[in-house]
Formats: structure tokens, sequence, C-alpha cells
């Protein structure tokens, strides 16, 4: 098992970085950063503007550039931003990343348990009215575009805070409360009122999918011999269903919902931009708006290894819920 | 299981040397296309002991029947007809009853050991968890019962191998798995649903080996249901020959084998190549087309259009099955007294093949 | 009984007679004459997407959705790119269906042109990524071996490319902002996935027999993946289309909508719930209708992707033998 994790550690190192010179060489040669800085009143100054383009190293051909990156980043080095003039960038990703996790894993859980439920539901009750109606509903947030759903849910909140509770109780701009309040209680309650509205959204259009394929893999198990031949045995229903089926049916589920993370992480960096948080969202997207190569370049670095380590966690745990493939 | 008609028959007094008795069985599917009628009248006494093989087609009703007898047809089956356990009628009878039943008195034993177990639970979780649903012993006590039972189907290092995967087993020692977790309580009824049809010639040997073990060790009567007359042969008491969802020849073993009495048997039989044909030149006579579809079938005996002896009665009126030369040989054919001491080359014509109009061929640029 | 006279007298499919029996005991009894029918894949399989009755409800509403977007500005006196009018930011009236934005822009002529762009963009990545992803996947998993190696390599790299990310970088850079370009940005992100999925697929299906058949036969290879190994595919291909046709919605509307995709003065979708945000409850024409034209788009997509997976591929309902 630990040679299987070396093995897949040793096999991302290579992808790592040849996504990330394609995106570095992406990013570097389709904008130039020195353009804002253009058509300014008063303009800057010659001397200025050569400073800046040795900064940021637009002096260097692209391939310099990129291994200069690379090898500063094991240095703890992650380059120059246009914007930030302190080379910050390490601290801010992973500050944000932080922020950015907590959104997700909380969406995660709750569409999970979501999707677990409906789908477990579904299948054993096929073709049933309930049935019919969890696959409309499933379709319907399908197909519900993030940016207009949170915006709604946003706007929904203002107008609940207003008109219904008299009070702030959805929190709607940011992940915080600035300043922040003491107290471990009044920080949780907090954080809750704040990351309420946007893991709705991010669960919301998450779970539909899995959903659908937990009923699948579901209605794919309680036709199977196996769960005949426990009938047979005499087991109550429910042992049936819980220890044979739902054991079984669950297994898939954690590939999938792994598949998944890197659409989540988008849709993640949507809900952000509309609730204003301060995570990785934000960060990026000012980096492209900015030209900014160093932390795009950087945020691409983190997000990939986030998406590559998770899936990592999940192939462990289908090892560790299906015996048949840990003799590999 | 959705129940449609038990029927009014009085309630007869059981022989105690009958422990399963199936009368007038029928079971319906509705489908896609439409009402297919899997089972249509099937009547049978299961004596303690002894070996009852039912052989048929795909198709035959055969597996349907048993599946009947446990109560694991989807919820959309229609059954009609009783099934007597003892006191307990099953047709029709709680989810909670059939839970004491299955697997304590009766257990079932089923095609393709490759599936039959989770594979996620070790196979001495899976025998235990059968011991333990119908008796209150411990877990230590219950895996115990497991090694033991493995030992008997013949598993060898039992003790060893009680917390191995199914997925570490070959088909062969799976299916002994699968005998010993339905031998596990001392079962009156073992039902084994084409046990080594999924399995190679040499492991069917192992596997009837281990069903034979079981029966000794349990005493339990046993169900055979296969479409292999050779397995029947060495394992059966009494055979049963289904067709088209009815039983059309029921008899001691020897009967049916040296004195078949129906068309279907005959032809059956001569077309398995034996080792023991008195001439090198004798030819296999098999049965030329192919089973009718339950959906739609056509009025009277629904094997007239493969039959050599077929008349005009036969198109009309279904024949019920009656007893002919001894009360216990019965056989569901009009002119069954005809077939007295005839070879299967006698009625059936050799090497039949089905007739396919000739004409212009597929290009073989299409197939290509 | 349709169903059945159906079988009986079909004479569009060949149809084949099989006479049986016969014996020693005379013919004549035994030749009972049965015609069987032959129905092609293709007709099983457009039954059973219409027997879905929410996919075939689907297919008649997006036709009609693409029919009034893309001829409906014809006959329409406010044009997306003309003059704007002088009602500024009135609901939706007789003269302006979907109202007016505070500039006196007629929402409907704008909505139209957005449904319009988005799935024009929609379909060309669907398109693309499907023929580039199909025949990818198809070749890869063929010839198995270093070949399969070296493409699903690359594949993969393609794979962990964030969509956004890429699409963003480039949409915002590559400016302009034309249809096909951001179709063909996303569209070049997206096929991995489908060359993933058909690469499985050919996979098992070229362990059949009537692949080696075919080759004893003497077929080239270029053959049996086209003429074998791709139709028998068609149905997972074709179920993926549209998946990416409902996903090209999705990315191409967040784009547009983070101003990375469609940019003003054309608009799309995105765009206008992007204009359209402050005004939730103060304006809400702005903000819902290009939402819900959204919604029923990717969900009549979605609905008849289902349809399609049941025409391909359907699961044992009712019975279980």
């Amino acid at each position: 098992m630990l040679v299987y994790t070396i093995r897949r550690l040793l096999v991302t190192i290579p992808l790592l970085i040849v996504s990330s010179f394609i995106v570095f060489v992406m990013e570097a040669s389709t904008g130039n950063p020195l353009d804002a800085y253009v058509g300014h009143n008063p303009p800057y100054s010659a001397a200025f503007l050569h400073a800046e383009k040795i900064r940021l190293h637009l002096d260097q051909p692209m391939v310099e550039r990129y291994v200069n990156w690379l090898i500063g980043i094991l240095h703890g080095d992650w380059g120059p931003s246009v914007v930030d003039r302190h080379g910050v960038i390490r601290e801010q990703l992973f500050q944000r990343l932080g922020v950015t996790v907590r959104l997700i894993f909380v969406a995660m859980v709750l569409a999970v348990v979501l999707a677990i439920i409906v789908g477990v539901i579904s299948a054993v009750k096929q073709y049933s009215f309930l049935d019919y109606t969890f696959t409309f509903t499933g379709f319907l947030f399908l197909s519900l575009p993030v940016f207009w759903f949170a915006i709604l849910l946003k706007e929904g909140g203002i107008w609940l805070n207003t008109n219904v509770f008299g009070q702030r109780v959805f929190d709607t701009i940011g992940e915080a409360s600035i300043p922040p309040p003491h107290g471990f209680g009044s920080v949780l309650l907090d954080d809750f009122g704040h990351l309420v509205l946007p893991t709705i959204v991010l669960a919301m259009t998450s779970y539909a999918a899995w959903s659908r394929f937990q009923r699948g893999s579901m209605l794919e198990v309680l036709g199977s011999d196996y769960i005949r031949l426990a009938r047979a045995k005499g087991l109550s229903r429910r042992r049936v269903m819980v220890r044979h089926a739902l054991r079984t049916a669950l297994i898939p589920l954690t590939t999938v919902t792994a598949l998944d993370i890197a659409s989540i992480l988008g849709g993640a960096v949507i809900t952000e931009t509309i609730f204003q948080w301060h995570g990785m969202g934000e960060y990026l997207l000012s980096g492209i708006r900015n030209h900014d190569v160093y932390p795009v370049a950087g945020w691409l670095l983190v997000s990939a290894a986030f998406v590559i380590l998770f899936n990592l966690l999940a192939d462990l745990l289908y090892a560790v819920l299906d015996p048949r493939i840990r003799y590999e | 299981m959705t129940l449609v008609d038990i029927g009014n028959e009085p309630v007869e007094a059981l022989d105690p040397n009958v422990v399963l008795s199936v009368r007038d069985l029928k079971v319906q599917f509705p489908t896609e296309d439409g009402m297919v009628h899997a089972v249509r009248g099937v009547s049978y006494d299961l004596h303690a002991g002894e070996v009852l093989g039912i052989v048929g087609e795909s198709g035959s009703g055969k597996s349907v029947t048993s599946l009947t007898i446990m109560g694991l047809l989807p919820r959309s089956a229609q059954v009609s007809g009783s099934i007597r356990f003892g006191k307990t009628e099953l047709v029709g009878a709680s989810e909670k009853r059939l839970n004491e039943i299955r697997g304590r008195n009766i257990a079932m034993i089923f095609q393709d050991p490759m599936t039959s177990l989770n594979p996620v639970y070790s196979i001495g979780y899976q025998i235990a968890e059968a011991v333990r649903a119908h008796r209150g012993v411990s877990k230590a006590k219950a895996l115990d019962r497991a090694v033991e039972l493995l030992d008997i189907v013949g598993i060898p290092r039992a003790r060893e191998r009680v917390d191995s995967y199914p997925h570490e087993f070959s088909g062969g020692m799976r299916q002994r798995v699968v005998i010993a977790i339905a031998m596990a309580n001392n079962p009156d009824v073992i039902i084994a649903d084409e046990p080594t049809t999924a399995l190679d010639v040499t492991v069917q040997a192992q596997v009837l080996e281990a069903l034979g073990r079981a029966r000794e060790a349990t005493g339990a009567a046993m169900i055979l249901i296969t479409h292999d007359l050779g397995v029947v042969a060495g394992q059966a008491d009494r055979v049963l020959v289904m067709y088209a969802g009815r039983p059309v020849e029921v008899a001691k073993v020897d009967d049916v084998y040296y004195r078949p009495r129906m068309p279907y048997t005959l032809g059956l039989l001569g077309s398995m190549p034996r080792l023991d044909a008195s001439t090198r030149q004798e030819r296999l006579t098999p049965i030329a087309g192919s089973p009718p579809s339950m959906l739609n079938l056509p009025s009277g005996c629904p094997f007239t259009p493969r039959c050599p002896m077929a008349r005009d009665l036969c198109e009309h009126t279904e024949p019920d099955l009656q007893p002919t030369t001894s009360p216990e040989h019965l056989a569901a054919c009009h002119f069954s007294a005809e077939l007295e001491g005839s070879a299967a080359n006698e009625v059936f014509e050799a090497g039949i093949v089905d007739d396919v109009p000739a004409g212009p061929g597929p290009d073989p640029k299409d197939v290509l | 009984m349709s169903e059945r006279s159906d079988l009986l007298h079909d004479t569009s499919s060949s149809g084949q007679t099989v006479v049986l029996g016969g014996g020693p005991a005379g013919p004549g009894r035994g030749d009972r004459e049965f015609e069987v029918a032959e129905r092609s894949q293709w007709r099983m399989a457009r039954r059973r997407f219409f027997r879905h009755r929410l996919a075939a409800l689907s297919l008649f509403v997006f036709i009609l959705l693409a029919l009034v977007a893309f001829v409906t500005p014809y006959f329409w006196k406010w044009k997306y790119n003309s003059d704007p009018s002088f009602d500024f930011s009135v609901s939706p009236s007789w003269s302006h269906p979907f109202g007016t934005d505070d500039t006196g822009n007629d929402m409907f002529a704008f909505v139209l042109r957005g449904t319009q762009q988005s799935l024009k963009i929609a379909l060309f990545i669907a398109l693309f990524s499907t023929g580039v992803g199909a025949v990818y996947g198809a070749v890869s998993g063929f010839y198995k071996g270093w070949t399969d190696s070296l493409l699903m390599r690359f594949a993969d790299v393609v794979l962990t490319l964030p969509i956004y990310v890429v699409a963003a970088v480039l949409g915002a850079n590559v400016g302009g902002g034309t249809w096909w370009l951001i179709g063909l940005i996303v569209g070049g992100l997206l096929w991995a996935y489908v060359a993933r999925v058909v690469r499985g697929t050919v996979l098992s299906l070229r362990e059949k027999d009537y692949v080696e058949a075919a080759r004893a036969l003497g077929a080239s290879d270029w053959r049996i993946i086209s003429r074998h190994l791709l139709p028998n595919a068609m149905g997972v291909i074709i179920v993926n289309a549209t998946v990416l046709m409902a996903t090209g919605i999705l990315t191409e509307t967040a784009l547009s909508f983070i101003g990375f995709g469609v940019q003003p003065p054309d608009t799309s979708l995105g765009l206008l719930v992007n204009q359209g945000q402050t005004a939730v409850f103060t304006r809400p024409w702005l903000f819902w209708i290009p939402g819900i034209f959204i919604i029923v788009i990717v969900l009549t997509v979605n609905f008849i992707g289902d349809g399609l997976r049941d025409a391909f591929d359907p699961q044992q309902t009712r019975v279980r033998s």
C-alpha cells in the first residue's frame, strides 16, 4: 500500500510540471501586465516601467523564466506579483486555500450525504412517485448555472434578512466578519452564518449527478446474485439493505466524487466571487485580469496538487472499502 | 409477490413423509411486450431425503418454480396455487415467516458462484451470518461452525481460509462455500439451481460430491435443477421434466432414462452423445426448432411444432399429466402409450437442421 | 397486439422464413411457417427514445427554442445591435416582452441573441470534443501498447488542466471572444473526457469475437475501427455528446459571466445574468429571464441525453428472469 502510494506520487510530479508549464506559457505569452500602465495620467516614468519589466522578469526568455520559477518554488520563493509588491504569493495562496477548502469540505460532505439518501431511496422505491420527484429535482439542479443560483441565494438571503428576520442571519459578504468576533462560540456562529449560503449553492449543484450515479449503483447491486443469496439466507430486509446492498453500493461513489473535485473547485471559484470570499477564486480572477503570471501559475500548482492529492486519498479509501483491489 | 388466486382446494391430510408439496403453481410476469406465463401449473411432492431432479431447457420455468418456493420473485410477479411446507402455506406468506424458513428449513444454491458471494465480506463472515440469523449463538461459535462446514464441503485448511475473501477462491471452491452456507442450519430442503452449469467438468464432480456430503450431513431432501441429463442421472431418485412452463413427465430416474413416455424426453435423450451407444453408426437425433415464446403460447400441446408424432388432437388440446404404465410414472402426451419400447432414432429423424431459405447471402463487403 | 403484427408484417426489414419439424411420422403437421422479422438497432433505439416521454417532450421544446432564437430576430423590430429604444427599465409588456434595461435595450432581442450564441458555442463544443475525443480514444484503445500509453499520457495532462483557468486565461487575452474561438478553447479541453470514455469502451469491444472474425477475414485496422468498433460505441458517444453540450452551455455562460467569454457588444446569456445581478428584486426580468433560459436549455439537453441513454442501453426494468 505504501509502495503504491509512493509510486502514484512519483507519477504525478511530471504531470504537475507539464501542466504548470503549459499554463505558465499560456498566461505569460498572451498578455502584457505593463499594458495596464499605458495611458495613465500622469504617465509613469520610463525608469519605473523599465524597473517593473526587470522585476517581473519580462526581459527573460520564456523557458528560462519558467525554470527559474520552478527552482524558486523549491526555495519558497513563488515569484513577483504585479499587484502585490512584497512578493507574498505563497502566503496568499495557502491562506486562501484554507478558506476555499473550508467551503469545499463542508459542501462536499453535505452533497455526499444528500446524494446517498436520494440515490438509495430512489433505487429502493424505483418508479415510485418519490423516485420520479427526486429524479426531476436532480435534473433541475444539474441544469442550474452555479453563478445564477449563487446570486439568487445571495439576494434572497439579503431579502430574508431585511424582511423576515429583521436582522442579519445570513452573512453574504466575505467568509468572516471584519473584525472577527471574540470567543470560540461566536466565531463558530459567525463562520456558520457566512458558510450557509455558499455551501448550499455548491452542495446543491454537486449532489445531483452523484445521486443519479448512486441510484444506478444501488440498483445494480440490488439486482445482483449476492443480494439474492443474502435474502435466501433468511436475513431481515433491513440487514440485507444496509449490510450488503448499501455497503457495496457506496464503493464506486468514492471514485466518482474524486473525479468531480476539479469541477467542484471550479464551482467554488465562481461562488466565492459572488459572495466575495477572500479565497482562491478571487486571487485567480484578479491574477488573470492583471495578466499576473506568477500568481496564476502558482494557483495552478496549488490547485492541481490539491486535486491530485484528493484523488489519491479517494483511491486509498477505495482500497480500504473494497478488499478485491488491495492485492495489486 | 402479488397473490392472485389461492384456489379453493380442500386441505388434504399431509403425508408425514412429504416435506414440500406444490399444487397447481402458476406464475406470470407483466413485461413490456405482454404477460409472460413462466409457470403454467406445476404440481409435485418432495419426499424426505429424496433427490428430485428437475430437467428442462432455458425458459421452461424450472428456475422460476424454485424462486417461488423461496419467495424470491420480483414484486411484479403474480403467483397462484399452493406450496405447502409442513403446516405453512408459502404462497402469500408474510416476509417475516418466509425469513424464518429461508436459510433454516429451506435453503438455496444458485448457479453462478462467481457472483453469489458478497465480495467485501470474508467467507467466514458470510457463513457465520447465516448461522446467527437463525440461532442466537456468539460470533466465535458461529465462526467455529463455519470452519466445521468448510471442512465438510471439502475446503482444505479450513481454519486458515475462513478469513479469506471470495475473490481469493476459485469458482468450484466458491460454490462449495455457497453449499456450506446452505447447509449451515441443517435444512429440510436444499434447492440447487444449476449448481454446476457455470463450472468446468472436472470441478463439477467436486461440487456434486460436496452436495452429496451436504445431504448426508443434514439429511435434507434436494431439488436439483439442471439441463444436464448426465448430472441428473448420477444424482436423482426421481426426475421431473419441464417444458414450456409445465411438467411433461415425472418418474423414477430409471424409468425416465430407459422407458420415457413423452416425445420431448425421448428427444432429449436422443440428442445426448452416449458413450454406451450400441453401434458407432448411431447418429444423434436432435430436436428441431426452439422452445415456444412464453408470451403468446398457441393452444394445444406446446411441443407440437417440434414433435414428430404430432396430430390434429395435439394442436387443439393440451394433454394433462396422466399415469402411464405405473401410477408413479406420469406423462403429458395423448399418445404416450405408443412410445412403449421406442428408441430415440425410431421417432426422431437423425441430423435435422433448421432449414433456411437459399438465397443471396450477405455481401462480404458488408461483413468486413 | 399491434406489436405482434408489427413483427409479422414488417416489410421494411429483412424477413426470414423458418420451416420446422418433419420426420419419419411425416411432414405437413410439423411444417408451420413462422415469419421472423429483424428489427434494426436504430429502429429499436428510436422506439425506446420516444417511450421516454420527458425526453421526447424535451426534444420538442429544445427544437422550438432553437427555432425561436434563430428565426424570430428576423421578424422582430428591435435587434441586439441596433440603437436602443427610449423605454428605460420597463417591465415586460407587449412592445417589450422581456422588458428593457436601464439604457433602453430591448431584452427580448438580447436574450434571443444570447441564446443563439450560447447554443452555437455549445453545439460547437459538443461536436468538436466528441469528434476529436471519439477518434482519439478509439485509436488509443484499439492499438493498446505504446501508442495507447503515449496518447493517454497526453490526455491525462489535458485532464489536469482546470477548464475555467485555461479558458479564462485564453479568453481574457485572446480578445474579441468570437464564438467559435471560445468553443474551440473549451472543446480543446473537454475532448479528453470523451477520449477516456471511448477508449474504455473500445478496449472492451475489441476483445469481442466479431472483431477477431473480421481480422481473420482480412479487414484492415482502419476498417475494423470505423466499421465495427465505432458504430458499436455509438451509443456511448452520442450520450456523451449531449452531456458535453450541457457542460458546454454551463461553462460558456459561466465564462461570459466572469467576463472572459463572449464580450460586449455581443451578448451571451451569462453576460446578461451578470448585467442583471443587482436587479434581482428591483427589476427581476433582467435576472430571471436569462437564467431561466439557461436552465431550460440545459434541462432539455439533459433529458434528451437521458432518453438517448435509455434508447441505447435499456436497463432491465420490471422483470428479472
